[in-house]
């Protein structure tokens, strides 16, 4: 099993939760793995745990919405991997409250992170993927940008203005052989959602057909497919990985 | 062996990454209009130069290069 064979991943978010499982699961198929996260520690945990399998990995503290430390860390990366293949914008956070009370300081820090992130890590691979004529990137969104949460204006705005960014980078990248797909997760257990209140998930539960939560590992698997070479026509497209919570 | 000129070299680069042939090579000839790039094309051309002169073009000088001459004054320019 190594559909990833020799191939260089840089996973953002990649310190814990579906991003943690996206770089385990790429390391797994023989990728190696460039470790993005806002914290030393968390990047450097995992890239411990990729190096366990066998695989070469990196470890990067970069806040990614912060345009000149992304474009120095781009930089580095391609300096020392020589080339990166895939790129999985993953970081997110959440800042929850109703739009009546949202400061705009909630509003900036989920918009920065989630969606200008994303952003400067794609302007920072893009021009070695146009020039290697190829790349895979691969946004997590989220099924909050599809359909929305009160609550989460400003989560559910950043999510969908990925999906956006997502089909605008794909017609734009697609003649040079570069994919961009998003995937759009669910409720699935991490920290993220932990914070949720007991009756709140009882009451999510009610509308995924499946019955449970989903787990980190079910995001990973859908990030392997759109990564592997076997995804080479599909691009600008939303997979939503939810239990059928979201039927389009 | 002698050293080739900029524009020769300019010339090579604009044949390699646009994939045209050297006698439609002007310094009239815009990339756009008369070689058939598209825009990803031209900011492709804008790398290679970079990489072959060895040097940075600004986003706002690099918009401005819209010809074979527009290229070869440029680099000349530059390399004063």
């Amino acid at each position: 099993m190594s559909q990833l064979a020799n191939q260089i991943a840089v996973v953002t978010g990649a310190g814990r939760g579906i991003g943690r499982a996206v770089a385990l699961k790429f390391a797994a198929e023989g990728a190696d793995v460039v470790c993005v996260s806002r914290t030393a520690e968390n990047s450097e945990k995992v890239a411990g745990e990729i190096r366990a399998l066998g695989r070469k990995a990196w470890a990067h503290a970069v806040d990614v919405s912060d345009a000149a430390g992304v474009a120095a860390a781009g930089e580095k990366i391609l300096a020392e991997c020589g080339r990166v293949d895939i790129l999985v914008n993953n970081a997110g956070v959440t800042r929850d409250g109703l739009l009546m009370r949202m400061s705009d300081a909630d509003w900036d820090t989920v918009l920065d992170t989630n969606l200008k992130g994303a952003f400067l890590f794609t302007k920072a691979f893009a021009r070695a993927f146009i020039k290697q004529r190829s790349g895979r990137i691969i946004n997590i969104a989220s099924v909050i940008g599809l359909i929305g949460n009160a609550g989460q204006t400003n989560y559910s705005a950043s999510k969908a203005g990925l999906i956006g960014f997502t089909k605008a980078t794909a017609k734009e990248l697609a003649s040079r052989g570069v994919t961009v797909n998003a995937l759009a997760p669910g409720f699935i257990e991490t920290d993220m959602t932990a914070a949720l209140k007991d009756d709140m998930k009882a009451e999510l539960l009610k509308h995924i057909p499946l019955g449970t939560l989903g787990q980190p590992e079910d995001i990973a698997n859908a990030a392997l497919f759109l990564a592997a070479p076997s995804a080479r026509y599909i691009t600008g497209q939303v997979l939503t990985v939810d239990g059928g919570m979201v039927m389009s | 062996m002698s050293e080739k000129s900029i524009e020769e070299r300019v010339k090579h680069i604009i044949v390699e990454q646009l994939g045209v042939k050297p006698e439609q090579i002007s310094p009239e000839a815009k990339f756009i209009e008369d070689l058939g790039a598209d825009s990803l094309d031209t900011v492709e051309l804008v790398m290679a130069l970079e990489e072959e002169f060895g040097k940075e073009i600004p986003d706002a000088e690099a918009e401005k290069l819209q010809s074979v001459g527009d290229v070869i004054r440029y680099v000349e320019g530059s390399a004063k």
